[in-house]
């Protein structure tokens, strides 16, 4: 068995089991332990993965269940880097609970389910991720065992994800009772083949059971309370890598359905728009940051469906899907790592004046949420033009003019974060959480601008990437 | 040489902006000196412009920026871009050398105009078109803060209007620079090489829809009725230097950007449809000048104005991307076009300065409240009037000598427009007059006593702009020959 072209995933498991050993046998004090070790985790696995990357060529392997190809380990360097900004978030915030040394295993653990909902090239290798992924996401979200809003975000999470694993689960069996097969690469011949109703059937139910992950319509009504509710850390991690995943593991599954007799396309099309505009004139008025940036994470979920009718259309939908989520991922960390380093403040007015007593946290909240507009030349900009090139190429340009709208639309709340932050006095005292999510902070906020300035280097990468099978 | 005209404002907006220690004063001073340098250097190109080049953009400077899409730095000018930019680089001066009330935060606000002007330089120089769209957007930020922060009203409502209402606006034309950019081959976002392929010369439902695009995307800047209802609060709002380079520069960028792009790389579309643009640019005229005539608040009034003027700029750009008439008619109203962007730059720049000035001394705009001022102010009295004499047409001052020519050319393309675009000029004279009228004659209110006139900052800032305003007027030749070099060459009169 090809073990040591997984080396970069196995390393993430065994991290975590090291985490978990580590955490039985250190007292109360030093439980931090666990994040060092789960840094050199994210930093090895990295450098394994991309190490991959540079020098074997993009195939299947372990007998055609698991995917080398680009997408794949691009989203799984995202995956560990937002893991590894997460775990620097994390042991301030966490200082005051005894006993958390097990917290950087489930993130570990966590990342390992989103890595193998990128890279599985077999059905039940996917639902594997999926559970993997959920499970471990039920505990980040309700960690803080005493705290209402994170007991409820986390039982809002585990409610609509236990349904959606169901549909999923449904989903992949029609798609195995139609092609005999859960291998990727003779599931898709085979499916061309298969009944329509059939695979109408298990391509809503496989997009619906993926789109818990993604946080799209309709299953994105965790989105908010998880953001709002759960430690902020987890906010970060929960609204990013599970989505990160699940992009690239929809974008997979949905290719294998034939063109004709499914309408696919029109069907995920469809679900990107309602996504974002649901998200965007959900977040309009919301009083409450992280709520708003909840909101929004479900709005850039609709902009990232974008890609997905355009694969095998457009040459620039692969580069566009591993593009924007990348630069999304780097926005929504630097804005959680705002509300991170700010000990988790989430009242929209308890952010007036920040630019006044803490310039260099609303300059990265301002950067943030402005590369999620898609302001040039930041990250998120680089993202929407291979989002909305890929739209237009593939015919999909009326796509591309809802998400116009929808970037108007929500640059009036993202406005009224920034304006009421850069323009109002400045309050007495800002608090903040220490130098290291102060440092995770400014990773993400470098990586916004950098993304969008020197996107050279990513975009050249990007645009080998293929989607086997 | 060109890169540098955009990079040093930049870098004296970042020094400004992490230079916490700079006193206001110095933070003023740093930012004159470094305003003058883009100017400078923008005389040096224009002593460089080869005038009888058949190659259209000239000085050109490139490096790569995402070759894997296309894009590039690449900088270069024509003689419309140069003549547009040196114009902005003489506003921006003005503006940052104007007092203003910086609200105790002058090293930001300056910092703000700085950069502001890096980004008006970059999007008149550049010759990519995803450069241009970069630089197009960041103008919005720039804007949006400068109003919000420093504006006065309700600043922050015009500003957010202007924000949606522009980067809507500006997002429509990245769907049509798209839609364009995906027809070259190989990809590239190469002005020049987009130009001389034309791609989408075939016509056809995807040029048309792509035109739109462009045209809409760009009319919301111009700005062009009906999709103009940003700008009046906007102007009104804005400190008076702020909105000078708001009605100076960033409306130029509008009806530079039809120029660019549109007419010069879809011109076979733009022709099918310039009766269109000329049409709604003939309402604008006189829309712009009716609806400026009903306003008593000074500002609301040059704002209208504004409106008007670019009205008559698009309609000489839609005149000279016309089908029929002859070229030479055509390459007259182009350059008619660029001039009359010129001179309303340095026009409407001074005037906006000067209702700064009005606002400064009485923290009120409206008409009625003044009259008689020719008395304690003079110096004012004098400016006003000039600017005004040349924003209504008069011959021997800049706007005559554009509105002539952009007249002269629809003439002979569509007589009608030029017939309906002549009662505009009409109402703003009468516009002009009136408003003269109120300020500066009749009895002096007793309230206004003792109304001081132009500090000498002021009258050195405006004594600039409208001295070229005058050098225009009279000895036009140096601006015209380098404008109409490049018109002919667009148009192909040979």
């Amino acid at each position: 068995m090809p073990v040591g072209e997984v080396a970069g995933e196995i390393t993430v498991v065994l991290g975590a089991a090291a985490v978990v050993v580590t955490a039985l046998f250190t007292g109360r004090g030093r439980q931090w332990l666990g994040a060092p070790i789960a840094l050199a985790t994210c930093v090895v696995s990295a450098a394994l993965i991309g190490s991959r990357l540079a020098t074997t060529p993009q195939k299947l392997t372990w007998e055609g269940a698991w995917a080398l190809d680009h997408a794949a380990g691009w989203a799984e360097l995202v995956i560990l880097a937002v893991t590894a900004i997460t775990v620097l978030l994390s042991p301030e915030w966490l200082a005051t609970d005894a006993r958390h040394g097990e917290w950087y295993a489930l993130l570990l653990l966590s990342a390992a389910g989103a890595m193998t909902i990128a890279s599985a090239a077999d059905s039940m290798e996917l639902v594997l991720g999926v559970l993997l992924s959920s499970v471990t996401g039920y505990v980040l979200a309700a960690y803080h065992r005493r705290s209402a809003l994170a007991v409820e975000a986390g039982a809002k999470y585990f409610l609509v994800g236990a349904l959606t694993n169901t549909l999923l689960l449904a989903g992949v069996v029609l798609m195995f009772g139609a092609a005999g097969t859960t291998l990727y690469a003779e599931t898709g011949p085979a499916l061309a083949e298969a009944s329509p109703t059939v695979l109408v059937g298990a391509a809503v139910l496989v997009t619906v059971g993926l789109a818990f992950k993604l946080g799209a319509v309709p299953a994105h009504a965790w989105m908010p309370d998880v953001s709002q509710g759960s430690p902020a850390p987890a906010a970060a991690f929960l609204t990013v890598v599970p989505k990160v995943g699940a992009i690239v593991g929809l974008a997979r599954v949905l290719a294998l359905f034939p063109d004709g007799a499914v309408g696919w396309r029109l069907l995920v099309a469809a679900t990107a728009a309602l996504t974002m505009t649901v998200g965007n004139l959900s977040a309009l008025w919301q009083d409450d940051l992280r709520r708003l940036l909840g909101w929004s994470s479900v709005s850039q979920a609709g902009y990232a469906l974008m890609a997905v009718p355009a694969l095998g259309r457009s040459e620039a939908a692969v580069p566009a899907l591993v593009f924007f989520v990348t630069a999304y991922a780097a926005a929504q960390m630097a804005a959680f790592g705002v509300v991170t380093e700010l000990r988790g403040r989430t009242a929209l007015h308890d952010y007036r004046g920040l630019g006044g007593r803490r310039p260099a946290l609303a300059l990265a909240l301002g950067l943030a949420l402005l590369s999620f507009v898609g302001i040039p030349p930041l990250a998120g900009f680089a993202g929407k033009l291979l989002l909305f090139t890929a739209a237009i190429d593939s015919g999909y340009a009326w796509l591309a003019a809802v998400a116009v709208v929808n970037t108007v639309i929500s640059l009036f709340y993202y406005m009224r974060v920034i304006g009421p932050m850069v323009l109002d006095p400045a309050p007495a005292s800002v608090p903040v959480l220490g130098r290291w999510a102060g440092a995770g902070t400014a990773a993400a906020t470098a990586l916004v601008l950098a993304l969008g300035v020197a996107a050279q280097p990513l975009l050249h990468a990007a645009s080998g990437a293929r989607l086997l099978p | 040489m060109l890169t540098a005209a955009v990079l040093l404002p930049l870098a004296g907006a970042t020094a400004l902006a992490g230079w916490r220690r700079l006193s206001e004063r110095d933070a003023r001073r740093l930012a004159m000196a470094v305003s003058v340098v883009p100017l400078a250097l923008l005389v040096a190109a224009w002593l460089r412009f080869d005038r009888g080049s058949p190659e259209l953009f000239q000085l050109t400077e490139e490096a790569p920026w995402i070759p894997t899409l296309g894009v590039g730095w690449r900088m270069g000018v024509d003689g419309i871009a140069l003549a547009v930019a040196s114009a902005s680089a003489v506003v921006f001066c003005a503006a940052i050398a104007y007092p203003v009330d910086t609200m105790g935060r002058g090293r930001q606000y300056h910092g703000w105009l700085l950069f502001l002007e890096a980004v008006s330089l970059g999007l008149f120089l550049t010759t990519d078109l995803l450069v241009f769209y970069v630089f197009f957007d960041l103008s919005l930020v720039g804007m949006y803060f400068l109003i919000a922060r420093w504006g006065h009203g309700q600043p922050r409502v015009a500003a957010l209007k202007f924000f949606l209402y522009t980067l809507s606006g500006s997002l429509v034309m990245l769907l049509g620079i798209l839609g364009l950019y995906l027809e070259t081959d190989p990809l590239t976002f190469d002005m020049a090489t987009i130009i001389a392929e034309q791609p989408l010369a075939a016509g056809g439902a995807r040029a048309g829809l792509v035109l739109l695009a462009l045209v809409v995307g760009l009319a919301v800047k111009t700005p062009l009725a009906p999709v103009h209802t940003w700008l009046p609060p906007a102007h009104v709002d804005a400190p008076g230097p702020v909105s000078a380079v708001l009605a100076g520069v960033l409306l130029k960028m509008g009806a530079y950007g039809l120029i660019r792009i549109p007419f010069a790389m879809l011109s076979d579309t733009f022709a099918d449809w310039a009766f269109l643009l000329a049409a709604a640019a003939t309402v604008s005229v006189v829309y712009g000048a009716l609806v400026g005539l009903g306003q008593s608040n000074l500002k609301a009034r040059i704002a209208y104005t504004s409106i008007n003027h670019m009205g008559y700029t698009v309609l000489g750009i839609a005149v000279a991307g016309a089908a029929a008439g002859n070229a030479d008619a055509r390459a007259l109203a182009l350059t008619g076009a660029t001039v009359e962007m010129v001179a309303h730059a340095l026009i409407t720049g001074a005037l906006f300065l000067i209702a700064g000035s009005f606002w400064a001394r009485t923290g009120d705009y409206e008409l009625g409240h003044y009259g008689g001022l020719a008395g304690p102010a003079r110096t004012l009295a004098f400016a006003t009037t000039l600017a005004s004499f040349a924003s209504l047409g008069l011959p021997g001052l800049a706007g005559f000598v554009a509105e002539v020519q952009i007249l002269i050319g629809t003439f002979a393309v569509y007589p009608v427009a030029a017939g309906v675009a002549l009662l505009g000029l009409l109402v703003t004279a009468a516009l002009f007059l009136q408003m003269l009228q109120r300020l500066f004659f009749g009895e002096l209110p007793s309230e206004r006593k003792g109304f001081p006139d132009l500090r000498r900052t002021e009258a050195a800032a405006l004594g600039g702009l409208l001295a070229l305003v005058v050098v225009i007027g009279v000895y036009p030749r140096w601006l015209l020959d380098l404008v109409q070099a490049t018109s002919r060459l667009m148009i192909g009169a040979g």
